[in-house]
């Protein structure tokens, strides 16, 4: 015990000595947090659209005025030639456009309907779906307002939507406990790995495998220092979700933490396996951003994980930050408490014993 | 130039030496395109919801069977009490519930409105989103088919789309380029980076300066095994795109494989620059996990459209080099565009690896000195 607290000084030392290092772990992870919340948003706000009127009558101009009122779209090009509205398409400068044909009006008064064209870049398929479903929303609104209402036809059914925990579809609620999920088991996992490592390259290792210090006393040694600083950065970065983005934490401080503490201590296992199979730091950093690159995909920060296909779910049985993705959004967005969480937790406790466990086993003290 | 090519002829056989890494940086890319191209979708299939009936008549059944027959929802369970919808949501049981109101069919029969609710977890916007307009779709395309009549369906103005460019919506238009952008990244600057600081740090730089090669040889001899790679596994992905997803590449191969060489100049040059600053390969891997990796992905419009982001961030994309070179891949590959469409942005391709490279000159005398 007395060994493992000197090997603890010795590494906080260290940590704390090279102030370049100390400012970076703790400034970078802050600033990117910051930055990246605002702009990892599906919202669309802004699509710029072309308009081709042939009509040019007051229906026709009223349904433009519609699209460009509202604030998805704005109208950067108004033209007749079909030429120049692909070309701003291929340009990039616009991503819709409008067409509305001669005798449209004429259509609506004789035939009671009528009928414009949308087209859409659709290079980025899930912003085309949105920027679809905004224009479809716009012209029915102008068919119920527009139409004489004789000619209306009402629904006979009504359909209202309510959003619960978000009721304003908030893209950085969800995107912000995702991405403090990444840099949390970035920061932990991969800077212990070098860490320990590092080491090994430099030869520093074997004098401290000539001491009768245990191999479980080293790896608390390395491991330690680091789940301190992840359980920081977590602080720091709940604390910047409520001043700066008012996310609140709905579920309870205590279930959060201790989920984390328990995540930290196998992600941190985790990276210290790869540290113990590892002889180089560049071997390290590969292979465990291979293994973050994988897992953070698969973990549903971007996309839900239940409509990945079947062995993608299965992969995610392994997968420690799928678990953690999870868990960080039921609490702070949902309000779940401990037994909500029950599976994830006990999940989580057999990784972290698993994971330190072989860690370890594989560490070796002597040089075969 | 024989001193060159013996270093040149080590570097390599550092790398190959190196079997776990070889193996990482050849399979990365496959492994990137195959989760991108298999796991990772908007698309909603079998969403897990629960419906609460309080009308339980032939017009309710019906819309609840049209709801699971689509295959978006898969029905999860029966609720009969509103006490329930907390608890559902809060274990991540369902993801939608839809309540009907008492006397549905009954108030249509009477020419009023049957009322229903659809409650989502918002606590997943995009996916909420999306299933709430799923769930009225299904709804009032029941009400269009059985409720109403011919005449009154066709009303209206209808609008006709057409998606340009991809008109099966598919997502590999997208992450074909944004993958190509990371991994060239990935590869090019973050292995030199740390392959140049390693041999600071181990001191063995030294040995290399007072050797008879200059130290633009060390430099381009580091450069150029991860060159090679780099464009190898710009190739290998490319394949893939094609031959398992489909991607058409519309405009020359040439040029794309063209602008893909710039890029990876790029990422080279960044790399250097970054082993100028960096003490130690901790440092250097840091700087290059964080300072490249998320921008990456998250600032250069692979995932989240430029578009949206705020004004400030938009401009702070138009430092990020990954930008210019998917805005240039996606025109060659997807929009068949030509040179003469793309010049600005190679251009700035261009004018970012001179400056990397003057940057790193600049700080490599300043260490000299």
């Amino acid at each position: 015990m007395k060994s493992l607290l000197f090997l603890l000084e010795k590494e906080f030392t260290q940590i704390f000595r090279d102030k370049t290092m100390l400012k970076m772990m703790v400034g970078v992870p802050i600033f990117q947090l910051i930055i990246l919340v605002n702009a990892a948003t599906f919202d669309l706000k802004n699509t710029n659209l072309t308009v081709m009127d042939f009509d040019r009558s007051n229906n026709s101009r009223e349904l433009v005025k519609r699209f460009s009122d509202s604030p998805f779209f704005t109208a950067v090009l108004s033209t007749n030639s079909e030429q120049e509205a692909y070309t701003a398409i291929e340009k990039g400068r616009a991503d819709a456009i409008l067409t509305i044909p001669r005798n449209f009006e004429r259509d609506i008064a004789v035939n009671h309907k009528a009928s414009v064209m949308v087209e859409i870049n659709a290079i980025n398929a899930s912003a085309a779906g949105l920027i679809n479903s905004y224009s479809n929303t716009i012209i029915s609104n102008f068919n119920q307002d527009q139409l004489l209402p004789g000619q209306k036809v009402t629904m006979p059914i009504k359909a209202d939507i309510a959003y619960w925990y978000n009721p304003e579809l908030n893209y950085k609620f969800f995107m912000l406990p995702g991405i403090l999920v990444i840099l949390v088991t970035i920061m932990g996992s991969f800077m212990a790995a070098i860490n320990m490592v590092k080491e090994k390259e430099l030869g520093t290792i074997e004098q401290l495998n000539v001491t009768p210090l245990r191999k479980s006393s080293f790896i608390a040694s390395k491991l330690l220092p680091f789940w301190v600083i992840a359980i920081i950065e977590l602080s720091f970065g709940l604390l910047i979700g409520f001043v700066l983005f008012n996310l609140q934490v709905k579920g309870s401080f205590f279930v959060l933490y201790s989920f984390t503490a328990i995540y930290l201590i196998a992600v941190l296992g985790l990276g210290l396996l790869i540290a113990a199979l590892s002889d180089t730091q560049q071997q390290v950093m590969f292979v465990s951003f291979f293994f973050l690159l994988i897992f953070i995909l698969m973990s549903g920060i971007f996309t839900s994980v239940e409509s990945m296909p079947h062995w993608a779910q299965q992969v995610n049985i392994i997968n420690p930050i799928a678990y953690f993705m999870r868990v960080i959004r039921m609490v702070i967005l949902k309000g779940s408490g401990f037994y909500e969480i029950r599976h994830e937790l006990l999940s989580m406790v057999i990784f972290a014993f698993a994971s330190l466990t072989i860690s370890i086993k594989a560490f070796r003290k002597t040089v075969s | 130039m024989k001193y060159f090519i013996a270093f040149v002829k080590k570097e390599f056989r550092h790398i190959f030496r190196d079997r776990r890494t070889l193996l990482i940086l050849v399979g990365m890319p496959i492994a990137q395109i195959l989760i991108f191209g298999y796991a990772i979708t908007n698309e909603i299939k079998d969403a897990a919801i629960a419906i609460h009936d309080k009308s339980i008549d032939y017009q309710t059944r019906e819309i609840s069977n049209k709801l699971t027959a689509s295959g978006y929802f898969v029905l999860k369970s029966d609720i009969n009490d509103i006490s329930q919808y907390e608890e559902l949501f809060r274990l991540n049981a369902v993801k939608e519930i839809i309540v009907f109101e008492p006397n549905f069919a009954k108030n249509i029969g009477r020419g009023d409105k049957g009322k229903v609710h659809i409650i989502t977890d918002a606590s997943e916007p995009n996916t909420a989103a999306m299933l709430s307009s799923y769930t009225s779709g299904i709804i009032n395309s029941y009400a269009a088919n059985n409720i109403l009549t011919q005449d009154q369906k066709d009303q209206g103005i209808r609008a006709e789309t057409r998606m340009l460019y991809n008109p099966e919506l598919k997502d590999v238009f997208m992450f074909i380029p944004g993958t190509m952008a990371l991994i060239l990244m990935l590869v090019s600057a973050m292995m030199t980076s740390v392959s140049i600081v390693r041999e600071k740090e181990l001191g063995t730089m030294e040995i290399l300066l007072v050797s008879p090669l200059k130290p633009y040889h060390i430099i381009l001899g580091k450069v150029v095994p991860y060159l090679l790679l780099a464009f190898l596994n710009a190739v290998v992905i490319l394949l893939l795109g094609i031959f398992v997803f489909g991607l058409p590449i519309r405009g020359s191969i040439l040029l794309l494989l063209f602008e893909s060489l710039l890029y990876i100049m790029l990422a080279l040059s960044l790399g250097i620059f970054i082993s100028t600053i960096a003490k130690n390969q901790m440092m250097a891997m840091f700087i290059s996990m964080f300072a490249l990796m998320l921008p990456t992905t998250l600032l250069s419009g692979f995932i989240f459209p430029i578009e949206n982001m705020p004004k400030i961030l938009q401009y702070l994309t138009l430092v990020m080099p990954p930008r210019w070179y998917i805005v240039v891949a996606k025109a060659v590959m997807l929009k068949g565009a030509s040179i003469f469409v793309i010049w600005k942005e190679t251009f700035i391709l261009i004018a970012m690896i001179f400056t990397f490279l003057t940057l790193s000159i600049i700080k490599f005398k300043e260490r000299l000195n």
